[in-house]
């Protein structure tokens, strides 16, 4: 660790602690704490969010309903236990009386349950019900988990990117100080517009992931060779963030969801913005860089897309994952590191990244590779020597 | 006397074993067919289509995702049709091996909502076999279906997401082979 | 003439005994909750602070896995089984278990499969990493080669479990004293019993999910692989059939423990003894149907939702009947705080408390915001570790001085109570906010909202970890050097046959049954306590 995250981060432990306890007294009551940060939507500190769409209030009064009656009943029972413990001691003299059955009261605390339990079930089953409307969304968006990293296509736009995390390693080995949105920051978020019916199609490339939003109380599992549905309509424009929440490998917490969530016109200008971009990097397919600009690109995004994995000095994690520093690939034949780059290693973990990167990025990572960490091949992919790979074929 | 009991047990095991490999799964089908239940056959719908609702339209959605180490182009023609229950439509899905190698994959049928899946019937339908392409061979394969005019009033979209996986190493592997010889067995219900 | 015990290594290796067996099953299973402690201080030490300090994410995952394999299978599961093989006869009036053969067996193919499963750290790369869960594909497709090492174990691990709870359920129904009827047995037998029907049921359930991943990973077939035409959320289904029973397989003699101890230092009969008897049974038989509320957001239809939910929901009934008595029991009772009740008491108070928050769980619609955060992390461990773990240690107070014919300190014990207490407490709790506020589980890395209750919540780790070496001291300062008692009741309180042995008690108990035939109730006379010097004093 070095001075500037000792300052950054240190801590006034005592304070801090004090506060701590102060505010478990505050969730024992139940009390909601809105985090006051400015940009951070709703996160709160001990209690669920209350959200920010139609179905995140339901759930927060229905579980808040439940809270609640768990206390009552908790109160209830505890204090007739204390009460023994502190009016039945031995040593006060008190003498045990020896009576061990009476089928009246245990007839009771079997049956009146069982209606507490009827008063749950009724507003669970009508949250439930409105979870699972099937009505016609006005965006449908499918939503692909992978290692690790969540892929966006809007269905019928053409519009279709990664969403990978943008946190820095530094930041995340101490190297660095953290910045406020430590791992809950991404270099393309997904963009939704507010008061819009949007339908989220969940499905997996790899093992199961699970895309959750806390602020939207929307959170369902994407499985490889399934589709899951959910959906969500959001009353509230901002920046809203969540995570993976099904354990999908050592990238698991290191894959966050990050919504924005704008005006209805703003959407619009936002996806015809998507599609131009996707053209602007297609025509860049024809441009021929230099060496410094592709490896300065390459870097980038070889540590968010490569890195996971493959570690950012290059050394990977044998045996599921091998180093590319001196590797024979990447140090022989650019034919060979297409290949692998490309279409990826049949039957292991290496994705093809053929359909998910554009052209630019491959080849600029693949330079990368070729020129960092000592492998010093001194040539260069030009990302037309990566599409007139995939098109020879 | 004892070594002649163990003999005869242990040839009494060796032909169970025998008749558990060769003879129950023919068996097994018999019975199934018989009393009409077991897997359901992956295969396609044959039921003749029902009479065509016009007062109502259906939005099917096709989506296509590929398996992380899956480098085929593989895509919808389109993303979407409205039809009419009971009226029979065709699309297409294009897929091209853009490797160097010789591949076979697996496209693998999924259905939302999920109270739809029995109201979506696939009459003819790439699903149910596996798709070998050579390098650089591309097809379109074709999905003819009709929805159920039973289909629930709630629902009024349904999305049928293919996921393809690589099946090649599975198929060359001589273990896996010899279990997909039965294709009726090894493959989901639909 | 009973012979005692062999000489040297081989009294313990060959030893048929159900008090050798069982002390052997405990000291077991507390070095494995030493070891599994000590991985989960290495992800709690990894979780002080936001940032990767200690580990690599990899090995993070690694231990998360061990963690929980090494706890419920090595740690929880067979403390109970040395419980129930030190206590069953000794309750029943039996003289032994019915297959001390077995039960050696049983025993000793532990240490290997655990072995086997912690030298998987060391193979290239790394142990089981799929969370103790293990769900397919991360755990077949997707899993570091030492997983056939693991299933290995798994089945190990199965193999022993069933073999001990065919013992007990032989034992129990063959061996009782004449006059031990069904329902005149302490309830710590009831709760065994049906615990080891609920294993024999669902243990080849898992070996079943475990040889059809082995099929998967090396004979080609696609039980939870899409692309063959198989489904991974079958594998879900599979595990949860076996996984929800075995919850209460961890629980249910954690209930018969506090059954035993409550009375006693209440000083007044259990009361509602038959409805305990079948509010377990419903128990028993709820877990069967409910596994599926695990699997909320895989995409059931709302049908089976609504099924699983109202299902789940009603668990609450029977495990409510039981809290209620055990609170008349100690009402209008003349209560004193010796150490095992203090247990007993922070028992029933905690694991209460997560019984609240497994009722907030099962409802289908806010699990959306409670699955797989820390609000479940905090759930299990009130009721895994408030529930088995504290009934285990108060279990261990409460017979020590049976068992070794020596009494522990009190003041230590007391000691060893408020720190595990406290350091549980701040442990735990501030995990259900870091649930609510958004922190899933399982994650080696976390943003900087969850900072000050990671914090909180390691520090509660490191004391409720260092109260264990008391624990460990407790133990044996007085097994060595505790205060010699030979009465043959410890506790003034105390009713049943184990108080009517010598202490310690002869290797050999109970060769003669005592006759119980005038016994009208589950608790003895004065006068039957009495007149049961039951062991094989010849």
């Amino acid at each position: 660790m070095n001075s500037l995250f000792l300052r950054t981060e240190k801590r006034v432990i005592l304070r801090k602690t004090l506060r701590l306890f102060s505010l478990t007294f505050l969730a024992l009551s139940g009390v909601y704490v809105q985090a006051q940060q400015e940009e951070v939507s709703s996160t709160a500190l001990l209690n669920m969010p209350i959200g920010v769409s139609t179905i995140s209030h339901e759930i927060y009064n229905l579980h808040m309903l439940i809270f609640w009656i768990c206390v009552v009943i908790g109160v209830g029972v505890f204090g007739a236990m204390l009460w023994a413990m502190y009016f039945h001691r031995k040593s006060i003299g008190h003498e045990a009386e020896n009576w061990h059955e009476h089928l009246g009261v245990e007839l009771v605390w079997t049956i009146v349950p069982i209606f507490i339990l009827v008063a749950m079930a009724w507003p669970a089953t009508k949250t439930l019900i409105d979870l699972y409307d099937t009505s016609d969304a006005e965006i449908d968006i499918r939503v692909t988990g992978m290692q690790w990293k969540w892929q966006y296509e809007y269905l019928g736009e053409g519009v279709q990117y990664l969403s990978e995390l943008s946190t820095s390693l530094d930041e995340i080995y101490n190297i660095e100080p953290k910045g406020e949105f430590y791992l809950q920051e991404v270099n393309n978020h997904l963009v939704i517009p507010v008061d819009t019916k949007v339908r989220f199609l969940l499905t997996g490339a790899d093992v199961i992931h699970s895309f959750w939003v806390p602020d939207f109380a929307i959170k369902k599992d994407a499985i490889p060779g399934y589709i899951t549905e959910t959906w969500v309509e959001v009353t509230q424009t901002g920046v809203y963030r969540g995570e993976c929440t099904e354990l999908c490998g050592q990238g698991h917490a290191f894959m966050p969801v990050v919504v924005n969530v704008v005006e209805k016109d703003e959407y619009q200008f936002w996806l015809a913005e998507k599609k131009q971009e996707a053209l602007d990097i297609a025509a860049l397919t024809q441009v021929t860089f230099t060496m410094e600009e592709l490896v300065e690109r390459g870097e980038e995004a070889y540590l968010r897309s490569c890195a996971a994995c493959h570690q950012a000095n290059g050394q990977g994690i044998p045996p599921a994952f091998p180093a590319l520093a001196g590797s024979a690939i990447v140090t022989g034949p650019v034919e060979a590191h297409l290949e692998i780059g490309v279409n990826g290693v049949a039957g292991t973990v290496m994705q093809a990244f053929g359909p998910l990167l554009s052209e630019l990025d491959l080849a600029a990572i693949l330079t990368y590779q070729r020129n960092a960490w000592g492998n010093d091949m001194g040539d260069v992919v030009q990302p037309i020597d990566v599409y007139n790979y995939i098109q020879a074929q | 006397m004892h070594k002649v009991l163990v003999a005869k047990l242990s040839m009494g095991v060796v032909v169970m074993f025998v008749f558990a490999v060769f003879a129950m799964p023919p068996l097994y089908r018999l019975a199934c067919d018989a009393l009409g239940i077991g897997p359901q056959e992956y295969s396609a719908y044959e039921e003749a289509a029902a009479a065509v609702d016009e007062t109502r339209t259906v939005k099917v959605q096709f989506m296509a995702t590929n398996q992380a180490n899956m480098p085929w182009i593989f895509e919808p023609a389109q993303f979407e049709v409205v039809v009419h229950p009971g009226q029979r439509s065709e699309v297409t899905y294009y897929a091209k091996n853009t490797t160097t190698r010789d591949m076979v994959a697996q496209a693998v049928p999924s259905v939302v909502p999920i109270n739809a899946v029995n109201y979506l019937h696939k009459i003819e339908c790439f699903c149910f076999e596996q798709q070998p392409l050579a390098a650089g061979e591309e097809v379109d394969m074709k999905l003819v279906f009709f929805v159920d005019p039973e289909l629930p009033k709630s629902i009024g979209t349904i999305t049928l997401s293919y996921s393809v996986f690589d099946i090649t190493s599975r198929v060359s592997d001589p273990v896996a082979a010899s279990l997909k010889a039965e294709p009726a067995l090894i493959t989901a219900s639909n | 003439m009973a012979h005692g015990p062999a000489k040297g290594i081989t009294r313990w290796l060959f030893t048929t005994n159900h008090k050798d067996i069982g002390t052997l099953y405990l000291w077991f299973s507390f070095a494995m909750f030493i070891l599994g402690g000590f991985f989960a201080m290495v992800i709690r030490a990894e979780l002080f602070e936001p940032g990767m300090q200690l580990v690599r994410p990899e090995f993070f995952n690694q231990m998360t896995t061990m963690h929980g394999l090494v706890m419920v299978f090595g740690a929880i599961m067979p403390s109970f089984v040395g419980l129930a093989n030190w206590m069953i006869p000794l309750m029943i009036g039996a003289p032994d278990m019915a297959l001390p053969r077995m039960n050696n067996l049983s025993f000793w193919i532990l240490p290997p499969a655990f072995l086997m499963l912690a030298s998987t750290l060391f193979m290239e790369g790394g142990g089981p990493n799929f969370g103790w869960t293990f769900y397919a594909p991360l755990s077949t497709t997707y899993a570091p080669d030492s997983v056939n090492f693991f299933i290995f174990a798994i089945h190990i691990m199965g193999a022993s479990s069933i073999m001990g709870s065919i013992n007990i359920v032989a034992t129990v129904l063959n061996m009782r004293a004449p006059g031990m009827t069904m329902m005149k047995m302490p309830l710590f037998v009831w709760t065994w019993l049906i615990t080891a029907f609920l294993l024999i049921a669902v243990m080849p359930v898992l070996a079943g999910a475990v040889t059809m991943m082995l099929m998967d990973i090396n004979f080609g077939t696609a039980f939870f692989d899409a692309a063959g035409g198989g489904d991974p959320v079958l594998f879900q289904h599979i595990f949860w059939f076996f996984g929800h029973p075995e919850v209460y397989i961890i629980i249910l003699p954690a209930f018969g423990v506090i059954s035993e101890i409550i009375p006693t230092f209440s000083r007044k009969p259990l009361f509602g003894y038959a409805s305990m008897v079948y509010a377990t049974s419903a128990i028993a038989f709820l877990s069967f149907i409910v596994w599926a509320h695990h699997m909320f957001l895989v995409g059931i239809p709302i049908s089976g939702q609504l099924y699983f939910m109202y299902a789940t929901m009603l668990i609450a009934v029977p495990t409510g009947v039981k809290v209620f008595n055990w609170v008349s029991t100690m009402f209008r009772g003349s209560i004193s705080y010796e150490t095992p009740m203090l247990f007993a008491i922070a028992f029933i108070v905690l694991f209460t408390l997560g019984g609240f928050t497994g009722l907030m769980l099962s409802i289908a619609p806010s699990d959306v915001q409670y699955h797989d955060t820390y609000f479940v992390v905090a759930h299990f461990h009130y009721v895994m570790v408030a529930g088995a773990v504290f009934s285990m240690s108060a279990a261990v107070y409460y017979w020590l001085p049976k068992w070794s014919g020596r009494m522990y300190s009190e003041a230590m014990g007391k000691l060893h109570f408020w720190v595990s207490f406290i350091g549980f407490n701040i442990t735990f709790f501030p995990q259900h906010f870091l649930g609510l506020a958004g922190m899933p589980r399982r994650y080696a890395d976390y943003a900087l909202q969850f900072a000050d209750w990671n914090m909180v919540s390691s520090i509660g780790a490191f004391i409720y970890g260092a109260s264990q070496i008391l624990f460990l001291y407790n133990v044996v300062a007085t097994i060595v050097a505790g205060k010699k008692v030979s009465e043959p009741k410890t506790w003034d309180g105390a009713n049943g046959l184990e108080w009517t042995l010598p202490t310690p008690p002869p290797y050999h108990t109970f060769t003669t049954p005592p006759d119980l035939r005038d016994l009208h109730d589950h608790q003895l006379t004065d006068d039957q306590m009495e007149e049961h010097p039951g062991s094989a004093t010849h």
